[in-house]
């Protein structure tokens, strides 16, 4: 009798095998590259025995793989264009349709723009800048993306560059079910700064997957925001590789609140010394939703500070999984990190998974991090409804007393302001 | 206005029986003083009549003009006209003063069938009622309660109430933790308050409270039970000889 079972090939494993096989003679750019990535998964997707995985079983979870996206048709620009969020904000800089950037506008000054599709045809030189910010090119949703992707954008801020109005790069997708595959490379020379807004959103069961990497260099000053709204029946597996140099500041916001399963990764690495992160995220989940937050902070200089802030809201079924790791290299002497997760429950189904860690060479740091699982506090529910406010009211008047002090690390006011009408829809439609 | 006959309630969790066959009953327009020694049972009375989840009604009957008040869920219970002012006032990080008072009132009003109230009329009635409380507008930006001296808090409370207006008020220790300037300002405005309509049940250990609100009734609850009442005098006869005997004989 044999005892070692070879796993046989999911489904998706088995249409991803095709469709590499099928589409890579078609696919722009060094093949190679491609290759390479698509080893990490040729083998299969990662399981529930692969550490990092390990909640979020992408073998069990992804019972498909969609073809991938044809070029989107006139009517399907129009309706994206129509639907893109934060209209009162910011208009798209960029519109991606079903992965394909279809609308680029005119870039402030010190911003150049390149459409992915033209730098692979151009052979661009900035091409060579991919994986630079280190996140782990053998990682699935990485090497997925790697292989596939053929349209996104490389922005470039020039140095000294302050750039006032946040670019808005929307990704939006539009027809019943397919792969979409987009790739972001933001690369900030010294001095300068941005605020980018990204956000996703559309209708259909699609499977959408996008890298975005950040060069920043020394003394740069970056925000970046995301709003993760997809069709609740997607599958959004998401990367954000950042990469700072010194006396540099960083302020991200993800709020992730569509999709049947998204994982979104952060790498952060900081490169130089005196450079300042704050992360922070909220994820809302409900139904039979999995929400993944994946989270790793590089601290590789000295003197600096990162700041992670996240908190989840799991009602219904919904899993929520926020797994966040600070690692502290022998040089990073003077380190200060502090990492804070909290989950709150709403229901007697969910389920939070929090997994914070600290791993620390240097022996003159400053490092903490807490988790926090709770229900909404009965006695607080209580005291509002003793004033006349119906239970559903109070505990969404509690849930956005929750969610507050991430929404407060958002600056810009009518950001915000769309923030909360997110947060608003998605208490409205709670069952 | 309120009727309660014979009740009984014990705490969900543990099942210890707290209120023991409590009957009391406060006509409108009225203020009743409850005293009564320490671990008697009066704060679990307001939360019992407040509607709080954490204890359960075995027996006896709750009635405010005739409705049953034991069916009924908290919210309901504070737009049919019932409000404590709780002994411990919460703190809720995150949750704005502002936003709050503005929600409560817009809840009680749309359960009576009321429009909401437009944000300058909202801001002028508290603006008002912030002063004659001498509040400061500043400490409403805060979270609710967030910060506050013990004094503030109970204010806060107040507030509240002459915002809401209610038929039966509830005053749990509202006194304790106020300087002797603050209690007289807090009793003012529970004075302005009182209405032909209006009933208030005043919960305190102390009788200098009761110089400044005058009770009709004054109440010796012990044991879970009301054991004696009559009227201010007993107040002071209170004071004098504390709850020996009741605690015996209860
Ligand atoms: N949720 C609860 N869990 C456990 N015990 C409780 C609970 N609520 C009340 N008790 C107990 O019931 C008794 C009555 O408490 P209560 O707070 O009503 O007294 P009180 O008369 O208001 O006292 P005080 O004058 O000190 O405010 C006390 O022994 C108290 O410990
Ligand atoms: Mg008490």
């Amino acid at each position: 009798m044999n005892s070692i079972v070879r796993p046989i090939k999911t489904a998706a494993e088995t249409a991803l095998v095709e469709q590499f096989t099928a589409a890579k003679a078609s696919l722009p750019g060094d093949k190679s590259v491609r290759e390479t990535a698509f080893g990490a998964v040729v083998e299969g997707l990662p399981h529930r025995r692969v550490e990092e995985w390990k909640y979020t079983d992408l073998r069990a979870l992804m019972k498909d793989a969609k073809p991938l996206a044809a070029a989107p048709g006139k009517a399907e620009i129009e309706a994206a264009k129509a639907s893109a969020p934060f209209a009162s904000v910011r208009k798209p800089d960029a519109l991606l349709v079903n992965g394909a950037l279809v609308e680029l506008g005119a870039m402030p000054k010190g911003v150049e723009a390149v459409s992915l599709a033209k730098a692979y045809a151009d052979n661009h030189p900035l091409l060579a800048k991919f994986g630079e910010a280190g996140a782990p090119g053998d990682n699935a949703a990485i090497a997925l993306n790697t292989a596939f992707v053929s349209d996104g954008l490389l922005l470039t801020v020039e140095a000294g560059a302050k750039i006032d109005e946040p670019l808005h790069l929307a990704f939006v997708q539009q027809g019943a079910g397919h792969a979409a595959y987009a790739r972001v490379l933001i690369l900030v020379e010294e001095g300068a700064s941005l605020t980018v807004i990204e956000s996703h959103t559309g209708k259909g069961a699609h499977q959408t997957n996008s890298y975005v990497e950040l060069l920043a260099a020394d003394k740069t000053d970056v925000t970046l925001f995301k709003l993760q709204n997809e069709d609740l029946a997607t599958q959004h597996l998401a990367t954000l590789a950042m990469k700072l140099g010194a006396e540099a500041n960083l302020t991200t916001a993800n709020v992730s609140r569509g999709s049947a399963l998204a994982r979104q990764q952060i790498f952060v690495k900081f490169e130089g010394d005196n450079t300042k992160a704050s992360l922070n995220g909220i994820s809302l989940s409900g139904g039979n939703r999995h929400l993944d937050t994946t989270l790793f902070v590089d601290h590789a200089s000295f003197n600096c500070e990162s700041r992670e802030q996240f908190k989840q809201v799991l009602d219904g079924e919904s899993r929520s999984v926020f797994q966040g790791k600070i690692l502290v290299r022998q040089n990073a002497q003077k380190t200060d990190g502090r990492m804070m997760m909290r989950a709150l429950m709403l229901s007697e189904g969910c389920e939070a998974d929090l997994k914070p860690e600290l791993e620390i060479y240097a022996d003159d740091v400053q490092c903490a991090h807490g988790a926090t699982c709770a229900a909404i506090e009965e006695d607080y529910l209580f005291y509002l409804m003793a004033r006349g406010i119906p239970k559903k009211d109070a505990e969404a008047i509690l849930i956005e007393a929750f969610i507050d002090d991430v929404l407060e690390t958002v600056e810009d006011e009518a950001l915000r302001g769309e923030i909360h009408a997110v947060t608003h829809d998605w208490l409205q439609a709670r069952d | 206005m309120l009727s309660i006959k014979n009740l009984h309630a014990r705490i969900e969790e543990n099942g210890q029986e707290i209120l023991k066959g409590l009957d009391l009953d406060v006509p409108a327009g009225q203020v009743h003083a409850i005293m009564g020694p320490n671990g008697s049972g009066k704060s679990t009375l307001s939360y019992v009549l407040a509607g709080k989840e954490d204890y359960e009604v075995t027996d006896g009957s709750v009635t405010l003009d005739g409705e049953d008040l034991l069916e009924l869920g908290a919210d309901e219970r504070a737009a049919k006209g019932v409000f404590l002012a709780f002994q411990y006032p919460l703190e809720i990080p995150g949750v704005g003063t502002m936003t709050f008072l503005k929600a409560t009132l817009n809840a009680q009003r749309r359960a009576r069938g009321e429009g909401e109230l437009s944000t300058p009329d909202f801001m002028k009635l508290v603006k008002k009622n912030a002063d004659e409380l001498e509040i400061s507008m500043e400490m409403l930006k805060r979270s609710l309660n967030v910060g506050f001296s013990g004094g503030e808090k109970k204010r806060n409370e107040i507030l509240q109430m002459a915002l809401l207006q209610p038929k039966l008020a509830i005053l749990d220790e509202t006194d304790s933790g106020l300087d002797i300037d603050a209690l007289k300002v807090v009793s003012e405005g529970v004075n302005r308050l009182r209405s032909p309509d209006r009933s208030f049940v005043v919960i305190t250990h102390y009788q200098r409270l009761l110089n400044y609100i005058k009770p009709d009734v004054v109440h010796v609850m012990s044991k879970g039970r009301i054991v004696r009442s009559g009227g201010p005098e007993l107040a002071l006869e209170l004071e004098a000889n504390g709850y020996a005997e009741y605690v015996e004989a209860a």
